[in-house]
């Protein structure tokens, strides 16, 4: 999108000035910002939030320790936390309940367990609506939830970071652990979606 | 800070641009952009309290028509900027053009003094409080009533870290408001959870 400074430089030429301000003062080097670009491109992804929610529904131990204590649960599988996470709380659905996490004054997810937030999820009309028209909300992006399941919007504005834990479809009870992981979508991470029938 | 950042509960936004698997990245300088501020957070040019202020404070023309990313660089090449770790002039000549940068900051504040501490299951209100520099209230919930649901480590007070000021860390607590006390006759139902720091609640009365 476009800058409302008629004279700005294009953004791709912006950064690129930034980044070789800092290469010339060797601050950085270009492989290293080629390093993080890949770091997030390749390790922030939600197949790691999928890895949690594959042995939280089959191992009852390792749900109980997410539940009270999540970032220490996801180092049990080799995940970590930047240090500005400083908390990860997992909300469990139910049957009759919806959690959905967004950030009205920015964007914060746990990227490094469920992946980078994805474009809706930083535009302004997520950030806007989702806390005063939850129903509203998700009824557009293909959640139509019937008034029995309540909702609950947590907005994070702080360096608590929030998961939800979906209910697990019941025909895939006994599954082994790598198959269920083949399920688990970020968004149902988020809270926007469920896996389960009849709304999947 | 009354910014246009801060968008809960704002009216008049169309629906929400949704695409299942919409991609993270749309432009191959979008990833490098996110790079380098995680870059200068690592080099300790700023906190990540400093770099959300910064983004608050650009011109809210530029911030409502500039993609995420824009908005990323731009509190970054402030901040850059503000610390003497680059020059503005530098920057312009280096991308051909103008820099635009966010606007100054406004002051910091302290932790409040005194401060409660609560428990899961107290009734809280939000202190009707204005403040000019960086906090993480949201308006929406500013003189409002809730009740604590979860309780944190301490963190950084951002009040204070936005502006490099000293301070306590301390708890924040998850408050559960009805969104109907948030917003009466005018939300659908359904609880809103925030995390608030302990500095911006009193015991409800």
């Amino acid at each position: 999108m476009a800058s409302t400074d008629q004279r700005a430089a294009p953004v791709e030429r912006r950064v690129a000035a930034l980044e070789q301000a800092f290469v010339e003062r060797n601050l950085v080097r270009t492989e290293d910002v080629d390093a993080v670009v890949h770091n997030a491109e390749e390790n922030w992804v939600p197949e790691n939030g999928a890895r949690v929610v594959a042995r939280a529904w089959t191992d009852a131990g390792f749900r109980r320790r997410l539940l009270e204590n999540g970032k220490a649960a996801v180092t049990e599988l080799g995940l970590a936390m930047p240090p500005h996470h400083k908390h990860l709380v997992v909300l469990e659905n139910t049957p009759t309940l919806q959690n959905v996490i967004c950030c009205t004054l920015c964007s914060c997810t746990a990227f490094t367990i469920i992946g980078l937030p994805p474009g809706w999820y930083k535009d302004f009309e997520y950030r806007s609506r989702l806390v005063r028209q939850s129903r509203t909300v998700l009824r557009e992006m293909g959640l139509d939830l019937p008034d029995e399941i309540d909702i609950k919007v947590w907005d994070t504005t702080t360096d608590t970071r929030y998961m939800v834990l979906p209910v697990q479809p019941e025909e895939t009870i006994g599954w082994p652990e790598d198959r269920l992981r083949e399920i688990v979508t970020k968004d149902s991470m988020i809270g926007v979606s469920r896996l389960e029938a009849p709304y999947r | 800070m009354d910014g246009v950042h801060d968008l809960g509960g704002k009216q008049g936004f169309g629906p929400v641009r949704y695409a299942e698997g919409r991609a993270v990245f749309k432009a191959p300088w979008e990833p490098r952009a996110n790079a380098l501020y995680g870059l200068g957070v690592r080099l300790g040019i700023m906190n990540m309290d400093e770099y959300r202020h910064a983004i608050e404070r650009m011109d809210p023309r530029h911030y409502l028509s500039a993609c995420y990313y824009e908005r990323s660089l731009t509190g970054f090449a402030t901040l850059c900027v503000e610390k003497g770790v680059v020059t503005r002039e530098e920057l312009e000549k280096l991308a051909g053009g103008a820099f635009p940068l966010a606007l100054p900051s406004a002051e910091g504040r302290p932790n409040a003094e005194p401060r409660q501490t609560f428990a899961v299951g107290d009734r809280v209100r939000v202190k009707n409080e204005f403040v000019s520099g960086h906090v993480r209230m949201p308006g929406y919930i500013r003189g409002k009533c809730g009740v604590v649901v979860g309780i944190t480590p301490a963190y950084p007070f951002p009040d204070a870290a936005a502006h490099n000021l000293q301070s306590q860390d301390e708890p924040t607590y998850d408050v559960a408001f009805d969104s109907q006390e948030l917003w009466p006759q005018a939300a659908d139902p359904a609880t809103v959870h925030v995390g608030v720091f302990e500095s911006y609640l009193d015991p409800a009365e």
